[in-house]
């Protein structure tokens, strides 16, 4: 594998797509299917590959050698980590030492190879570039999470290397290549590198034996382990070649990771850093170079040594502690880790495997050689849960798990964390390493974990930790970007959502406007049908940027408005060629030739650019905003400032929640907040009041008038406004009438007995009164009951529970009436944007008095069983940002592309008239469209795709502008490069929405069926076309896709589209609709939540997050999930009396108040910072998230569980490890 | 003995009826050659000081379709304690209250001289009067301000018991709830949609759910306190509403240029109505409908808010193209009877200087008996003072107006009623007719039976109304009259004719025609009918001719003419006009063109005008400042003579009648030269040659040729 992508990688990445590009492979088997899956990054792969062959005599002998390496990488890894450095190091040093000697000749080809063609691309150019950053980046988050330097650098290592390039490959399969390869090779290979040319072959030689034996060792540690013994010769011959075990171990893997790894590092950072990384890998003459990998390396040579003493704990931990360095080996570990994680898993399984996994795997693994064997491990392991046959390799977290937990327990718990690595590792090493006499010594420790736990659960599952681990891809993410990303290179993927980087804009849009799935679009429909990648942007049009970036300018054409090609009517952007001098320009979308207007015309430079190219941002940025003439606003006559109305429901249940009176007193600060442009100025948004329950008071507050008055209207068959003047009022002039109002109100109704509310008529009220005062505006609706007072728009309560799963289902998720529908068209062609605020005590049909908001560009928010104390809080901060946060009104957005390809769907919120145009009634920061594009015509790879999205709108102020974002991408004619340059994020934002949409008319099981068929094809095709062969018990996952299946597994459980027994169609309603204007952002964190430890916390940095996992939480911990929804603080029950102390003041578990919504304000270190990251958090996100505090065993619990997505949920949701075999399954079965 | 006069003059001072033949003939065939019908004007609640009411009920006639009240014309055996009815002449016994009656100790109902008499009824709990003020809110500034100050000031007069509800309307209309303290509050309703009095009800949240229909009736009062709260008693909202009042904004919907406001009057009195109709059924009520512009929106809509098309004038009445006028017309008779049934009366008080579709709305005041009031604006003082006088108080501290009045009539047999022209509406019972506010109206009595010579015809008015000090008053007026044979009594039956009273009757039909009927046959209708009668006058009114009058006008003066006294509508036909000169005291003149001289003041009463003409040079004396100067005293004097006797007539008159202080050749004179007989004309003036009198401009015919026409044809016809 490794070689062979990697070869396929590096041409690619030299395209720039250093960071991301190594494909990631993974390897599952099955237990159950009996296929052992080895999966393995390509590049990866090589460290796998020792392992598992390793196992039997390799594994001593791999593993001896290793040790000293594994050491360091226990080191690093500490808790989780350490399986897979152990893996790695042991490869590492398995390897390298054989490696060097066997690989040098093959793997230097590779290399080589790698270096030079992939060079920047793969690993090696890559990381090359970017390795000297990266790998201490890299190494963070490896470490990151951990904690450690030591794991840091291993990770580095790998992602440093590869980081750039390889990174990716890194990252995938992390450890396999990693370790794999830098390792190893590192020391190994160096020398082979010369010989580097031979890359390819090396690759495809180098790999497949590092992913063979990755994967056996993927099969787990134990797959190493256990693989080792059985597998080992298959899969090793297989992956090794020759070589199998022992001799691949060594040789192979070395060579492949090693390759990889040099080559990479060599390409890129050429030699220095290969050298260095290889030499550090070389373990022990990697230390040397170690200077290299900078301090990765050096890391590693203590480490080593320390690991070489390491073996035995204490020094182990003496690496650690220096951990860094250690980390560095670790970091080839890593690699190695992989797969020795894998091997890890594999082990657990190899063990039992050994014996039949053992034969499965190989038999699988060795066909896929490639597959990693670190991920595959994993998966492997990860499967095996379900089924248990599969060598549930408990181990196989080292890898992944080492990072998040272990790596931040770890670091504190250093001489505990050997003993808490062993544990994860303990299956896999102790299996494998048991028999390894070398490591006896060493590993004394890890036996006995591998021997007790690991052994038992292990041998059935599949090790979580083998599989790709999306914290391991954030934080590797994280540790690359170190400098601004700059939009000016097409098709370059920019960093994930999770990581915080600047933008500097040069000419395409920023990625926080626009996220594309893919920046690399396939040239031909077919290529995209038979790849099944979607092709999507997210457009967050209005986003909010960063203080530190610049919003865009604002472009004044003067009176004949913005220049604009005279067929297609786009606006001018950076694409556009000038020609004649000047004179003219052809557009980049349509290539018609447009006139320059005399106002407008520049003189040509030498290039062929305008010579003020760069003084007009239309010419240079990709993201700017016009400001629209007369021409583009409703008849033709400038807007009106817009008006902000509030209807408040004054039924009983709003009056005895509370609610009516938080509004009212709210609403008066409130009002001196009003979204405005110019912060010296006061808002010129209008305002006006509105209560109801079964008929609507207006409020007359005209400023003259000394009481305000209030005028019903009954009529609510036939809705109106009842006055214009003294509606809408500017808040400074009336602010004492307003005042007086908001404070009448709640008394007013204080005795209601009206239990009836009409909701219909509510709506219609605010759209005749903002057409009464000719402007575009927002509604604010704050609403409790089910309409059902003789209205229009009544509606009937239809939930019933026995529709769940049948197939009329759809229908509860459709408009109970059509009258919604067409209120909702007319709200949008008056610019008359609603925002609902609910508060139902019971079944209120979100699905239909939802699609006015979903329809105008507003947004819902619920607060089932509304009560003053416990939710006001949640509901203020919502309402607060509702109001001031920037938005714009009465808009249209328009979707242009180049040639060959044309926007086709858009889910949102949003109304579409005809087919081309998004009508938004109101368009605020946090709503994203998605945009989907299809081919219509061929595209070329020269000119790649082009889109523009522009967005006519008024602004709070009453301006019309025109907002345009630019995206250039890069077209392919090779599948892999659109593997290699798409974003798993995105995708599931336009999946999830894709499915969203589906169930309204399909049976939600079909719908989840096809979104699982359409990964899987997108999977299959990726193997079927990119991946180098392999056995078909391997799964294999591109790098940038291989959180695909723990995302796609995310969605497929989530609420929506699996309901527990305790959802109700409401609630699924609700999320279907904030789902469908959800940025990429925001889908990430609401699918796969982010769960941080909280047992230490210093300094301005986060601690690691961990994975979503029950088997992650420690007992003695204190975390915090981030939902985008929901913020839960997880106290686990033999926690720290001192963490509790400083957390709630209380030294008791028992006596933690579960209904608290804030922590106490506790004067002392950690208290604030656990404070203010939970600020830190809600000011993230669009909505407000309610602390909620669940003590371990409580009640409250089995929501928390709910959200622990990789686990098995409670309505019937497969975890990650179940998901991963079956999705392995369909791929095979789509490949057979 | 006393001559007709006298006897006119008393029955009309102590029962208020006039009747045009004070003797009977005594078929209908000989009614019919008379020409004139035998008919009469009643005034019902005419002003009595020397009438006390009497505290008990009064006696009925048992026999079912009878009814009929005990008067002094009945037959009554002391000894027996029975009385025969006159009627129908059933006996009746009398009930036990009236066990001491004799010939000496005889109740007052049987004295000759109460042959009009007025019980008081303890029946029931007395109801509060109640005044609903619908506001128009489309006026200029000024106008709302002067109108919102007269509104104010009326909450002084009215009893502090009495019930006050307030509307406004605009583009929408507002039923404003009194009871709330602190916010404001009103119910809108949308002023282009007709509702249902049920909707409205609903609406405004009255008709309460009849689920608990068996504890109906304790809960009955609280409801009624939901009523109040938009009704409430003027001594506890009175703070409230006079700060409402104040706070009443001009209709807050922008005006677009070119077009009228929106005026929803239609709806904002078909909620007024419903209002009162759900919560005081058959409860004296008055509606004062305050507009300043035609309805221009929803039903009722007298014109569209287009200000290029002009409201309509009659000549598209007469060509048919007015458009909303029959509409309009059929939806405010719909709400007139409504309101009538219930015994509530709808004013018009209209200010604005174009019209502002009385024509349309009249029936609102004519079917109730309410009042309708036109002016120019409600910042004059002829509406501020007409309004004030509409409150005005008799000698007891009363208002002067009923509520809920029914008037039956009774007849003896050989009669019949065959209709009644005034401000009522019938209720479609056999012989009896219903109205409020009863001032004046006129009855036409067919014969039914042909009659025993020398017997007594006799009628009998009963008319139940709600007084205004809440009592429940029944007033009864039995009148008789002497039957005769017109072959042989034709003397008699000639001499009591009452001339004054036919003219006036003779007019009132011909209006109550050309209310119905096209205006040129009316016209030749009367002119038939009219041959033996002076009515030059009568012809030439604005009651009759609609040229130079808006339909508006038309309506407003029929309105009047159809409920004022006799005297009044005598002065409506022909003004009375009184010169003023250094030549002796004031005297009355001829209403002619000759009568216009350059020495002379004259001061001209129409009813509805009141103009002081100053000739020629008696001008420009004044304009010389002659009067300023104490050797001119005298002048002075004459200048101040019309000017007293004018204030005089303003005092007293309801409505105010418009007061011009004009002079020779100033543009107001019109009002005067109008109303002269054009004796000279452009046509003969030279050939008149004289000196005297002034032109005027006109092709109308002169008195004098009328009546050479009307000489002419009176013997061509009867040759």
């Amino acid at each position: 594998m490794s070689v062979c992508e990697t070869e396929g990688l590096v041409k690619h990445r030299p395209l720039g797509s250093s960071t991301r590009t190594a494909d990631t492979l993974t390897l599952l088997s099955y237990p159950g299917f009996r296929d052992e899956l080895k999966m393995n990054v390509n590049q990866h792969t090589p460290l796998a590959a020792p392992y598992g062959q390793p196992q039997p005599g390799y594994v001593q002998p791999g593993y001896a050698p290793l040790d000293g390496g594994y050491p360091t990488s226990y080191m690093p890894y500490h808790g989780p980590a350490p399986a897979y450095q152990h893996g790695a190091p042991q490869q590492g040093p398995a390897r390298g030492p054989p490696s060097s000697a066997p690989p040098p000749v093959a793997t230097g080809q590779p290399y080589n190879q790698y270096n030079q063609s992939q060079g920047d691309m793969q690993n090696g150019p890559p990381p090359m570039t970017q390795e000297p950053p990266r790998p201490a980046a890299s190494q963070p988050y490896n470490s990151g999470a951990a904690t450690l330097p030591g794991h840091q650098p291993s990770y580095p290592q790998h992602y440093g290397h590869p980081s750039t390039m390889q990174q990716v490959t890194n990252q995938m399969t992390g450890m396999q290549i990693n370790s794999g390869p830098p390792t190893a090779a590192g020391p190994g290979y160096a020398p082979p590198y010369s010989s580097q040319p031979p890359v390819s072959s090396a690759y495809s030689a180098a790999p497949p034996p590092s992913y063979t034996q990755a994967p056996p060792p993927a099969v787990s540690s134990g797959s190493v382990q256990m693989a080792p013994p059985s597998v080992p010769p298959a899969s090793q011959q297989q992956y090794y070649g020759g070589p199998p075990p022992q001799a691949f171990n060594p040789s192979l893997p070395p060579t492949t990771s090693q390759q990889q790894f040099t080559s990479a590092p060599p390409t890129s950072c050429q030699q220095p850093l290969p050298p260095s990384s290889y030499s550090s890998p070389m373990p022990p003459p990697s230390q040397a170079p170690p200077p290299l990998v900078s301090q990765p390396q050096q890391p590693f040579p203590p480490p080593q040594p320390a690991y070489s003493s390491a073996p035995p704990p204490p020094d182990s931990q003496a690496a650690f502690t220096s951990g860094p360095p250690p980390g560095a080996q670790v970091s080839f570990p890593p690699r190695a880790p992989p797969p020795s994680s894998l091997a890890g898993s594999f082990p657990p399984p190899g063990p039992p495997p050994s014996s039949a996994p053992s034969s499965q795997y190989p038999g699988s693994i060795s066909p896929h050689q490639r597959p990693l064997p670190s991920h595959p491990s994993p998966y492997h392991s990860g499967p095996p849960p379900p089924r248990a046959q599969m060598p549930p390799t408990s181990m196989a977290q080292s890898n992944h798990l080492p990072p998040g937990p272990q790596g931040q327990q770890q670091p504190p718990l250093q001489p505990g964390m050997s003993a808490g690595y062993p544990a994860q590792q303990n299956g896999a090493f102790g299996q494998v390493r048991g028999p390894q006499p070398g490591y006896a010594g060493p590993y004394p420790g890890q036996p006995n974990y591998g021997a007790p736990a690991p052994a038992a659960p292990a041998q059935k599952r599949l090790d979580p930790d083998a599989i790709p681990s999306p914290i391991q891809v954030i934080e590797d993410d994280k540790a690359k970007v170190n400098e601004p990303f700059t939009t000016g290179v097409r098709g370059q993927a920019p960093p994930l959502v999770t990581t915080s980087f600047q933008v500097k804009d040069q000419g395409n849009a920023s990625p926080r406007f626009v996220r594309c799935t893919a920046y690399n679009m396939p040239c031909t429909s077919d290529m995209a049908k038979q790849s099944q990648v979607p092709l999507a942007a997210v457009i967050k049009p209005l986003a909010t940027l960063p203080p530190d970036e610049a919003p865009p300018y604002l472009v004044d054409h003067g009176e004949s408005g913005p220049i604009r090609c005279n067929r297609c009517k786009a606006y001018m952007c950076p694409y556009m060629q000038f020609i004649e001098g000047g004179r003219r320009f052809q557009c980049a979308f349509c290539s018609c030739v447009t006139e320059v207007p005399p106002h407008y015309f520049q003189h040509l430079d030498h290039t062929g650019k305008r010579v003020d190219c760069y003084e007009r941002p239309e010419l240079s940025l990709g993201s700017y905003e016009f400001l629209a003439t007369v021409d583009y606003c409703k008849n033709n006559k400038l807007p009106q400032p817009p008006a902000f109305i509030f209807l408040i429901d004054v039924s009983y249940n709003a009056v005895k929640s509370g609610l009516v009176s938080i509004v009212c007193q709210e609403l008066k600060i409130l009002l001196d907040n009003l979204p405005r442009e110019n912060p010296e100025a006061d808002s010129v948004v209008r305002v006006g009041f509105v209560t109801y329950n079964k008929v609507l008071h207006f409020y007359n507050v005209k400023a003259s008038l000394a009481q305000p008055q209030m005028l019903v209207v009954s009529d609510v068959a036939d809705m109106f406004v009842p006055l214009l003047d003294g509606f809408l009022v500017n808040v400074a002039e009336s602010r004492l009438v307003i005042e007086s109002l908001l404070d009448q109100i709640p008394e007013m109704f204080a005795d209601t007995r009206e239990t009836e509310t009409v909701f219909g008529p509510v709506i219609q009220a605010g759209l005749e009164a903002l057409k009464a005062a000719d402007c575009a505006g927002k509604l604010f609706v704050f609403h409790t009951s089910l309409p059902i007072a003789e209205a229009p728009g009544k509606l009937k309560n239809r939930e019933d529970k026995k529709l769940v799963g049948t197939d009329k289902e759809k229908s509860l998720f459709q408009p109970q009436v059509s009258f919604y529908n067409t209120l909702a068209k007319e709200c949008v062609a008056q610019g008359c944007c609603v925002d609902l605020f609910l508060f139902p005590n019971q079944y209120v049909d979100i699905a239909t008095l939802g699609v006015v908001p979903v329809s105008t560009g507003g947004s819902v928010y619920k607060y089932t069983y509304f009560q003053a104390q416990s939710d006001q809080e949640r509901f203020l901060n919502d309402l607060r940002r509702d109001v001031q946060k920037p938005v714009g009104f009465d808009a249209v957005m328009r979707v242009r592309t180049s040639t060959g390809i044309r926007a086709t769907d858009f889910y949102g919120s949003f109304f579409m008239s005809n087919t081309t145009d998004v009508e938004l009634a109101g368009l605020d920061c946090d709503k994203a469209v998605t945009v989907e594009f299809k081919h219509d015509d061929k595209l070329s790879e020269e000119t790649g795709a082009l889109m523009q999205c522009a967005v006519l709108y008024t602004t709070c102020s009453g301006q019309r502008r025109l907002r345009v974002h630019n995206m250039a991408v890069n077209c392919c004619s090779q599948l892999a490069d659109l593997y290699r340059n798409c974003e798993t994020d995105t995708i599931i934002n336009f999946l999830s929405k894709y499915a969203l949409r589906g169930i309204l008319n399909n049976h939600t099981k079909a719908v989840r069926d096809t979104l699982i068929n359409q990964c899987a094809q997108i999977l299959a095709c990726y193997r079927k076309n990119c991946a180098s062969p392999s056995s078909a018990g391997q799964l294999i996952l591109p790098e940038c896709m291989k959180l695909l299946p723990v995302y796609l597994n995310c969605v497929l459980k989530s609420d929506v589209l699996l309901p527990g027994a305790d959802i109700s169609l409401d609630d699924r309603a609700y999320l279907r609709q904030l789902i469908s204007c959800m940025d990429v952002s925001d889908t990430h964190v609401f699918f796969y939540p982010r769960l941080l430890p909280l047992m230490k916390l210093e300094g301005d940095s986060l601690p690691v997050a961990v994975r979503a996992s029950e088997e992650r939480l420690s007992k003695g911990g204190v975390y915090l999930m981030e939902t985008g929804l929901h913020l839960f603080l997880w106290v686990g029950a033999s926690v720290q009396q001192e963490l509790l102390l400083n957390i709630f003041g209380t030294p008791s578990f028992s006596q933690i108040d579960s209904a608290m919504t804030n922590l106490p304000v506790l004067d002392n270190p950690f208290s604030k910072r656990l404070r203010e990251l939970i600020d830190s958090f809600r000011a993230q996100r669009s909505r407000y998230m309610k602390l909620m505090v669940v003590k371990q065993e409580d009640r409250a619990e089995l929501v928390f569980k709910h959200f622990l997505v990789e686990d098995k949920s409670s309505s019937g949701g497969a975890s990650y490890v179940d998901f991963l075999c079956h999705m392995h399954k369909e791929i095979r079965q789509l490949l057979s | 003995m006393s001559t007709y006069q006298e006897f006119i003059q008393q029955n009309e001072d102590r029962d208020g009826v006039r009747f045009s033949w004070n003797l009977w003939p005594s078929s209908r065939l000989e009614a019919t050659r008379l020409v004139v019908p035998v008919s009469c004007l009643f005034t019902p609640l005419k002003e009595r000081p020397d009438l006390p009411p009497v505290q008990y009920e009064p006696v009925l006639c048992s026999r079912a379709n009878c009814k009929a009240v005990l008067n002094p014309l009945c037959q009554v055996d002391f000894r027996a304690k029975i009385w025969a009815c006159n009627f129908c002449f059933q006996r009746n016994p009398f009930p036990p209250s009236y066990a001491g009656i004799s010939e000496a100790n005889q109740p007052a109902e049987l004295m000759p001289q109460f042959s009009t008499i007025e019980y008081i009824v303890q029946r029931g709990t007395p109801a509060p009067l109640i005044f609903l003020y619908v506001v128009d809110t489309c006026l200029e500034e000024e106008d709302l301000q002067a109108l919102k100050e007269s509104l104010q000031m009326s909450l002084s007069l009215l009893p502090p018991n009495a019930l006050v509800g307030l509307i406004t309307f605009g583009r929408m209309v507002q039923v404003h709830e009194l009871s709330c303290e602190g916010i404001a509050k009103s119910y809108v309703f949308r002023g282009t949609k007709d509702l249902s009095a049920k909707q409205i009800q609903e609406m405004l949240g009255l008709s309460k759910p009849m689920a608990s229909g068996q504890q109906g009736r304790p809960v009955a009062p609280q409801d009624a306190s939901a009523f109040c709260r938009f009704l409430q008693p003027v001594h506890r909202v009175d703070m409230n509403l006079t700060d409402l009042l104040g706070e009443l904004q001009r209709d807050p919907w922008p005006v677009p240029q070119g077009k009228r406001p929106l005026r929803s009057t239609g709806v904002a009195l078909s909620v007024a109505v419903g209002l009162l109709e759900g919560t005081f059924p058959n409860t004296g009520a008055r509606v004062m409908l305050f507009i300043g512009g035609p309805p221009t929106q929803g039903p009722g809509m007298v014109v569209g808010d287009e200000l290029k098309t002009p409201i309509r004038s009659w000549h598209d009445i007469q060509k048919d193209n007015a458009r909303h006028l029959k509409k309009a017309t059929k939806y405010y008779e719909a709400l007139a009877n409504r309101s009538a049934v219930n015994g509530h009366s709808i004013d018009i008080y209209a200010c604005a200087l174009d019209q502002t579709g009385l024509l349309e709305m009249k029936c609102l005041s004519n079917l109730t008996g309410g009042h309708i009031v036109m002016g120019d604006s409600f910042n004059t003082s002829l509406f501020k003072q007409t309004f004030q006088r509409v409150f005005s108080k008799d000698y007891n501290g009363d208002f002067r107006m009923a509520f809920g009045g029914v008037l039956e009539v009774k007849t003896s047999r050989e009669l019949k009623v065959c209709g009644a022209i005034g401000p009522c509406v019938s209720l479609n019972a056999k012989g009896s007719s219903v109205s409020e506010n009863v001032s004046e109206r006129t009855f036409n009595i067919n014969h039914n039976a042909p009659v025993p010579q020398g017997g007594r015809g006799a009628v009998q008015f009963v008319t139940q109304y709600q007084h205004s000090n809440t009592q429940r008053r029944i007033r009864v007026t039995t009148i008789a009259r002497n039957w005769a044979d017109a072959q042989s009594q034709i003397q008699h039956i000639e001499s009591s004719f009452d001339q004054e009273a036919a003219a006036v009757l003779m007019a009132r039909l011909g209006v109550f025609r050309a209310e119905s009927e096209e205006g040129p046959d009316v016209l030749r209708w009367l002119d038939r009918q009219l041959i033996r009668l002076f009515m030059f006058h009568m012809r030439r009114s604005p009651f009759l001719q609609v040229f130079n009058n808006s339909p508006d006008e038309s309506s407003y003066y029929r309105h009047h003419f159809v409920r004022q006294d006799l005297t009044q509508s005598l002065i409506m036909i022909q003004p009375i006009l009184y010169s003023y000169s250094f030549y002796g005291p004031p005297e009355p003149v001829l209403l002619d063109s000759s009568s216009i001289l350059p020495d002379r003041i004259l001061l001209m009463d129409t009813f509805f005008q009141l103009v002081i003409f100053h000739g020629e040079t008696i001008a420009q004396w004044r304009k010389a400042g002659y009067q300023e100067m104490a050797e001119y005293e005298n002048f002075k004097q004459l200048l101040q003579a019309p000017l007293d006797d004018a204030q005089e007539i303003l005092q007293t008159r309801f409505p105010m009648p418009r007061y011009v202080d004009t002079e020779h050749g100033g543009s107001q004179a019109r009002f005067l030269l109008s109303k002269v007989n054009p004796s000279q004309t452009h046509n003969n003036l030279y050939a008149w040659g004289q000196e005297t009198g002034a032109p005027i401009l006109t092709d109308d015919v002169s008195l004098q040729v009328f009546m050479d026409h009307l000489k002419k044809l009176a013997v061509s016809s009867s040759a």
